[in-house]
């Protein structure tokens, strides 16, 4: 038989988590209790309806059908008076009375009316012109009410109360707000931000705002005629509204002894404390102490709820909600997350203020991370910020940054300004009309939109207008994708996590990798586990070709018609008349289309076939150039002080000393190198990987994190030192911190920025952890396992290996024994 | 039904390019043992599709990382959708056609 459920409350907390239960393929019987006389509506959006901006049918979130469509019983105007939890019943107001196997309180709460003399009536309930605003009969009442009156009153400065001001302004001439605390949205805001949100609503909405003013008696003998102030201060109006904040309905569970402190008291799987059946969700629930009067928390409970009681995850759990708001307030832009003010003396506070504009910003740090933070006016890096309060991300060294689009494109662009045609990303062609539509087809992740577009994985600049686009086609419904921090999409976990488990059970393969920790097989995680074992394993590490990228098979580029290109390597950019001969004469034998000489000051030899590939070396006879791997590429040099009258290092000698010892060394992304003779930096050393500058006085600087692709940045400085040696140590060791603990993919310009250099610095310069031996001897162990991959001619590593694939021309057919 | 290759011909998880009556197929070998076959020239650039890496499910064109189902033909990227051919596995022969 079916179990059945029965929810009590038919708000958006009841309604939700029926919904995701459905989602879920939940398979109850469902009986629904609701107070008010409707279906399921949105309750925040009743402030629109106060101001006339949104329709009443617009609000419902599912209308009585909805009930109906999906099998569950509706007591719309049915209160539920009393539960009993041994029988397993609720008890209606109505006599009914109603069984069940699951139990779910969804009560909400209702607005907290002060105990102030006159508020109400004996007899009548509230004094006449005296309303809470909590539902859409409250609504309806007030506009009804309010058209025909002057001026109002209304009490209570939060969100609730300022919403309600600036509604009530369509309805009558004169609006004041009087709130007891010294600012606005005392809860949310600090005093400077309060402040300024108080001098923005009284220019630009004309309501009037007094703070610091407890109401202590409503005034008028049949209708309401003012408000007094402890101050003796009067202030006349004929309508008074009270919004100063709300509390748990949870009398009917403490009646029915279940047990409640502010709220029904839940655990982490939102059920009633040391009750089996009964669970509670939304703004009458305590969990861990807190009770949450907003709606992301309700929609993070309602999902654990459904998780558990369907099954699909029986363990899931609630955690709490750190709580970030991002509202208009009357009109205003404000968003709210964590702490308002700083609590310790080391908390880093970053204050800016534009009162002109009515612009106040307030950041909070602790430890490195977003600990709090305040917008008023000017909420263009909310995302940004709450993304990084949420998960606890390393904060931009330039904390300015975290308040301002410093300089770039992407920051400058409003995504819902921006034409349906307009392209998005160059490099693969993508609209936002694609992304939109894509989002409007239920893909909802930003990953999720990126793989099924192209959109942001070419060369990536657009990633970050590829997100804005997807949070705002899906309306603040985007779904995290817990694979973000996934090293690979197929296996989920993160790097360090999932070294442990590969050296935990010995996994020397990428299927052995797959098999143990990833269920199936995934194309798209083979090479950044291929990568990965290599470096980790070294010489035991079992080479299962398939698991490598077509260049890394065949050692060599794959070009736009399927062609290759062979570099061969040219160590610091320093060449010989006899290589450059030998060059000559292969390019000339084999036809090459194109000679071409690189950025990385090398000699490219472009559109050689696939099978052609083992010939053409054998007759350059040179070690490859890895123009193709996630790996150690070049070592960009300029002449330096043998010739150049500018240079103060040998720069070419120590260029060459560097790619001779790292050559080939792979790693989670490209790692392009430079050293410059002088700081004139004509081998573009700042913008490398990893550059070294020579500097007067036989000294070197290590820059570290540069890039000048699509991404450009000046690396950051790790360390100057004395020797030519110190250069060769640093290089390997900082390299290898990269290779053990980079994202894959993740180059060192956005390595570097997220560790932080003052920790590279500690780790890889001063030692602080101990490991500097360790990370030696790592890259000591990879330097010796180096083996020129060309000389996969000799004695292919596969049968095929350099069979073309590309059909320029009909191939014959492979003649097969019969 | 004929055979068009022997397996060992194509390594586990690769795939090879093969010429039948003057068309190009893509023939993977799956880390399962089965085979697969789809048209070799990627619809998006002409991609060499036997280069890409494959798993039970998808190859990943080299060129700009577009997926096809390897066994409907059907683009995951939102590309155009490439032909299947039926292959499969007779001693160690593989065989084109039902």
């Amino acid at each position: 038989m079916r179990q059945r459920l029965v929810v009590i409350g038919n708000g958006m907390a009841g309604a939700r988590t029926v919904e995701e239960i459905l989602a879920r393929g939940g398979d109850f019987e469902i009986t629904m209790f609701g107070d008010e006389p409707y279906g399921n509506y949105n309750r925040i959006m009743l402030s629109n309806v106060l101001a006339g901006v949104e329709d009443e049918s617009g609000i419902f979130l599912n209308d009585l059908s909805w009930y109906a469509d999906n099998g569950i019983t509706l007591h719309a105007s049915t209160r539920i008076e009393r539960i009993d939890r041994f029988a397993k019943r609720v008890y209606a107001e109505d006599g009914t009375e109603t069984p069940y196997d699951k139990l779910i309180i969804a009560t909400g709460s209702r607005a907290f009316v002060p105990p102030i003399p006159g508020i109400h009536r004996p007899g009548r309930g509230y004094h006449q012109g005296v309303f809470a605003f909590r539902t859409l009969d409250d609504t309806r009442a007030m506009i009804r009410y309010a058209r025909e009156h002057e001026r109002a009153v209304v009490i209570g400065g939060g969100l609730l109360g300022l919403e309600a001001a600036r509604g009530l302004q369509s309805h009558l001439p004169h609006v004041t707000l009087v709130h007891a605390a010294g600012h606005l949205m005392n809860t949310q805001l600090n005093e400077q931000a309060g402040r300024q949100l108080k001098d923005t609503i009284e220019a630009k909405l004309g309501i009037e705002v007094v703070v610091d003013g407890m109401t202590t008696e409503i005034l008028g003998k049949n209708a309401v005629t003012g408000v007094k102030l402890a101050d003796g201060r009067v202030i006349p109006c004929d309508v008074v509204v009270v919004a100063a904040g709300i509390r748990a309905n949870s009398e009917m569970a403490a009646a029915s002894d279940l047990p409640v402190e502010r709220g029904i008291v839940v655990d982490d799987q939102m059920r009633v404390q040391d009750e089996d059946d009964i669970y509670a969700v939304g703004e009458c629930a305590q969990h861990r102490g807190e009770v949450y009067g907003l709606v992301a928390p309700l929609w993070d409970q309602a999902k654990v709820l459904a998780d558990h009681l369907t099954g699909v995850n029986p363990f899931a759990e609630y955690h709490g909600s750190q709580v970030a708001t991002k509202l208009k307030v009357a009109g205003v832009d404000v968003a709210a997350m964590g702490l308002k003010e700083p609590e310790h003396e080391d908390d880093e506070v970053l204050t800016y203020a534009e009162p002109k504009k009515g612009i106040y910003k307030n950041v909070i740090i602790r430890d490195g991370r977003l600990a709090g933070a305040t917008l008023v006016g000017d909420v263009k890096k909310v995302a940004f910020l709450m993304q990084a309060f949420d998960r606890g991300l390393a904060l931009p060294e330039d904390r300015a940054e975290l308040m301002f689009d410093l300089g770039g494109p992407a920051g400058e662009v409003k995504v819902e300004d921006m034409p349906d045609d307009e392209q998005v990303c160059n490099c693969n062609g993508v609209s936002k009309g694609t992304i939109c539509s894509t989002v409007q087809s239920g893909c909802k992740t930003v990953s999720g939109v990126m793989d099924k577009t192209r959109a942001g994985k070419g060369c990536g600049t657009c990633k970050s207008v590829v997100q804005r686009i997807v949070e705002w086609a899906a309306g603040g419904e985007v779904e995290e994708d817990p694979a973000a921090s996934y090293y690979v999409p197929g296996i989920p976990m993160p790097k360090p996590e999932l070294m442990n488990a590969i050296r935990l059970h010995s996994l020397k393969s990428v299927s052995a990798v797959f098999a143990k920790l990833g269920g199936e097989e995934d194309a798209k995680s083979k090479m950044g586990l291929a990568s990965l074992l290599k470096m980790m394993w070294g010489a035991e590490y079992v080479d299962e070709r398939d698991a490598r990228f077509i260049n890394d098979r065949v050692h060599a580029n794959i070009q736009r018609d399927g062609t290759f290109s062979v570099v061969p390597q040219m160590k610091g950019g320093v060449t010989t008349p006899a290589q450059l001969r030998r060059i000559a004469e292969v390019a000339e034998r084999h036809e090459v289309p194109m000679v071409k000489l690189t950025g990385g000051q090398r000699i490219d030899l472009l559109g050689i076939p696939k099978e052609k590939l083992p010939e053409v070396w054998a007759d350059l006879d040179m070690p490859s150039g890895y123009a193709y791997g996630k790996s150690f590429r070049t070592v960009k040099t300029c002449v330096g002080s043998d010739f150049c009258r500018f240079g103060v290092g040998d720069s070419t000698a120590l260029g060459i000393a560097l790619e001779e010892r790292y050559q080939g060394i792979e790693g989670p992304g490209k790692m392009k190198l430079a050293v410059t003779g002088c700081p004139r930096n004509c081998a573009e050393a700042y913008v490398k990987d990893l550059g070294v500058v020579a500097i007067d006085g036989g000294k070197w600087e290590i820059y570290v994190g540069g890039a000048a692709g699509a991404h450009v940045r000046k690396g950051d400085l790790l360390a100057t030192v004395g020797s030519a040696d110190e250069v060769i140590t640093l290089t390997g060791r900082f390299l290898q911190y990269y290779r053990e603990n980079a994202n894959w993919l993740e180059r060192t310009y956005a390595f570097v920025p997220r560790i932080g250099i003052d920790r590279i610095r500690e780790i890889v310069v001063d030692d602080s952890d101990g490991i500097a031996a360790e990370l030696d001897a790592a890259m000591d162990a990879s330097v010796r396992a180096y083996r020129d991959p060309w000389r996969d001619r000799d004695e292919p590593a596969t049968p095929g290996q350099f069979r073309t694939s590309l059909p320029l021309i009909v191939l014959p057919q492979v003649p097969v024994r019969a | 039904m004929r055979p068009i290759a022997s397996v060992h011909e194509i390594p586990l998880g690769e795939g090879r390019t093969i010429a039948v009556d003057g068309e190009m197929i893509a023939v993977f070998r799956l880390r399962d043992g089965s085979v697969r076959a789809i048209s070799a020239v990627c619809p998006h650039k002409g991609g060499p599709l036997a280069d890409g890496q494959i798993d039970l499910k998808q190859v990943i064109c080299p060129l700009h990382l577009n997926a096809w189902d390897l066994r409907t033909g059907c683009s995951l990227s939102g590309q155009q959708d490439v032909a299947v051919y039926p292959v499969f596995i007779d001693d160690d022969k593989i065989m084109l056609g039902e």
